[in-house]
């Protein structure tokens, strides 16, 4: 392995000033969105006392999860000392602070008073977990920041080893943090599993490596820069079983829950017959987001072709979403069990009902658009990416 | 005349000292004693509960009890909002036992958890219980993040999706902040009855001190069978009933 040498993208292209005018496109609609949302207040949107949280929870806890996940390359080449993911660290932090920004700003845009922030971060309950993760957020910033400054400082380079290990801890912390806001809440059917805190860590794997994938082979291509088999080949094994661990994940929380028998009718609702649920569950998540990208990945017809790489990891975004809006809509959907061995027949207890409404969508997908904006810039004002990723730089083992 | 030296000086400032302290801190406490009832501090000593008896409440009565709160609160008249968006502070709710077919009706609001899951979750503290066991939100603090709604087990609190106007003096309501029955917190602490107890006649609904066992709730609760809507959950609600 020859020496790795960074360099800043140019980002004088049409192609670059048009990819920002996209994204900045869909920015400008989530900031329109709020205006419009907060102008008239939530009774705009699709939510309503039933389904608290609606299609911006999803895309934020989406990206969130996808960013702490984003920090694995980094975190498997300080702590775990695989040299073939050092080159790719300072992206993976990159990667990792872009999505967070994008999740935070939809999550504190679709507050109901998102002017008083400030209040959220001067009062704190100690025994709320959404608390917790305030503070778990902010730390992530300056941990996975001091990170990068020790990577990118070749006097601190040294230290970065240390710094990795304690980003690498508090990344599982906060992960653990976001499952546990739907582990401990003990009133509703769906949640109430502490396997919450587990799954969400691997889910996280899973869309911070999807969506890094996505952004590497994006950057490299696009700025016409050698990316060899080697690191490409290794990142798509390595997703393959992340997807199939969530699905692990999955069947075990699933099956769990049927073992409960007090939580048979919430489990009867999301995999038979809680119909747009359940077809987002088997559809979405099951099929389109798990099965067929792990086909894609490891059958012998496409493993190794990058553009099915590509599209496995879109699916796999995808899926990852569908599974964010079965576990937190669907479980708000169906309702908590109030009076056991009684029917409610009038005030509550009926299917809630939800549709998202556009506002609602495009403050999520301008999180999404935040993330890579950011991604974007800061490639262009520091050097972020290693100038080759060919096999004989990037591979500790290239025969050549 | 003898001279007071130094040490008599301050043997007898002292005493002098400690008695007018004495006496002023025994005028001090009568005082505090004779100041109007609404601005003793609330303390532990009570614990204020609702008693609801399905068996004598009938269906007028819960609609007089849901329109009672309403006017003195002042929700309920949005115009935006949708059936599901709408604030519901109390509900009538009427459910049918699967095995015997029995129905009852009940009125269903914030039950006051002794161990309130809403302020367990709360991250500003916005969600808090009163020493004398009435849970509250202060709108001040509340960021409308909406987590106390997914955490409450009974359905209880609202989120307000709109703009509101004219809102009553003791309930400042206002858009994006979330709420829930007060158990008219404004009026219990001048010695009055929740709207929605004054609202009915008979006694289907006993509200007073579950503490004090002179208070009718004690020895009701003493004297009948009673539960608690999700008793599983030990949360020890305020709110009472029994016939269900």
């Amino acid at each position: 392995m020859s020496i790795i040498r960074y360099e800043q993208t140019q980002g004088k292209s049409l192609g670059f000033y048009a990819l920002i005018a996209g994204l900045g496109a869909f920015v400008l609609a989530a900031l329109a969105s709020v205006y419009f949302m907060e102008h008239n207040g939530h009774h705009v949107t699709g939510m309503s006392n039933h389904i608290v949280w609606g299609l911006p929870h999803v895309f934020a806890l989406f990206l969130i999860v996808a960013a702490s996940g984003a920090l694995n390359i980094a975190s498997i080449a300080s702590v775990f000392n695989k040299k073939i993911y050092k080159p790719l660290s300072r992206l993976s932090g990159l990667v990792a602070l872009a999505l967070l920004a994008g999740g935070l700003m939809v999550l504190v845009l679709d507050l109901g008073r998102p002017d008083r922030l400030i209040v959220a971060m001067t009062e704190y309950n100690f025994e709320s977990i959404f608390a917790w993760n305030i503070i778990l957020y902010n730390g992530f910033f300056l941990i996975v920041g001091v990170y990068l400054w020790m990577m990118f400082e070749r006097r601190m380079n040294k230290y970065s080893r240390k710094v990795g290990i304690a980003a690498f801890t508090w990344r599982l912390i906060l992960t653990t943090g976001t499952g546990s806001i739907f582990g401990f809440l003990v009133a509703r059917q769906a949640y109430d599993a502490v396997i919450m805190a587990p799954m969400f860590v691997v889910m996280s794997f899973a869309f911070g490596l999807a969506f890094f994938v996505l952004v590497l082979m994006a950057s490299y291509k696009w700025t016409a820069r050698p990316l060899g088999d080697a690191i490409v080949n290794r990142l798509s094994n390595l997703l393959g079983v992340f997807v199939a661990a969530v699905m692990y994940f999955v069947a075990v929380y699933h099956l769990g829950n049927l073992y409960l028998a007090e939580n048979s009718g919430v489990e009867n609702f999301i995999l038979m017959d809680g119909g747009i649920y359940t077809q987002l569950f088997w559809y979405g998540q099951i099929i389109m987001g798990s099965l067929l990208p792990l086909a894609l990945l490891y059958s012998p017809a496409t493993k190794g072709n990058r553009s099915m790489l590509g599209l496995a990891s879109v699916l796999i975004i995808l899926g990852g979403i569908a599974q964010l809006y079965v576990i937190i809509i669907g479980g708000q959907a169906y309702p908590m069990e109030l009076f056991p061995g009684k029917e409610i027949l009038e005030g509550y207890g009926t299917i809630a009902a939800y549709t998202p409404t556009l506002p609602e969508l495009m403050l999520g997908l301008g999180g999404m658009a935040v993330a890579l904006i950011a991604i974007t810039y800061l490639v262009k004002f520091l050097p972020f990416l290693p100038e080759s990723l060919a096999d004989n730089v990037a591979d500790p083992h290239h025969k050549s | 005349m003898k001279e007071l030296n130094r040490r008599e000086f301050i043997k007898s400032t002292t005493v002098a000292t400690a008695g007018v302290a004495t006496i002023a801190s025994g005028i001090s406490l009568t005082t505090f004693a004779a100041e109007p009832k609404e601005t003793n501090p609330v303390t532990n000593e009570k614990r204020w509960g609702m008693l609801i008896d399905t068996n004598k409440l009938t269906e007028t009565d819960i609609d007089d009890m849901v329109n009672a709160c309403q006017e003195e609160q002042g929700w309920g008249e949005e115009t935006h909002s949708n059936a599901d968006q709408k604030p519901s502070w109390i509900k009538k709710v009427k459910v049918k036992d699967t095995a015997t077919q029995r129905i009852s009706n009940l009125a269903l609001m914030c039950q006051h958890c002794e161990e309130p899951p809403c302020v367990d979750v709360c991250p500003t503290n916005a969600s808090m219980k009163r020493e004398d066991g009435i849970v509250l939100v202060d709108r001040h603090l509340c960021i409308g993040c909406r987590y106390c709604m997914m955490a409450c087990p009974y359905d209880a609190r609202s989120f307000v999706h709109e703009e509101l106007t004219n809102q009553k003096e003791h309930m400042p309501r206002g858009k994006g902040t979330v709420e829930s029955c007060t158990m008219c917190v404004h009026k219990v602490d001048k010695g009055e009855q929740p709207a929605c107890v004054e609202a009915l006649n008979g006694d289907a609904v006993i509200f007073g001190d579950l503490l004090d066992p002179t208070s009718n709730i004690h020895q009701t609760l003493k004297r009948v069978q009673s539960t608690q809507i999700r008793a599983d959950l030990n949360l020890n609600t305020g709110v009472r009933y029994s016939g269900i």
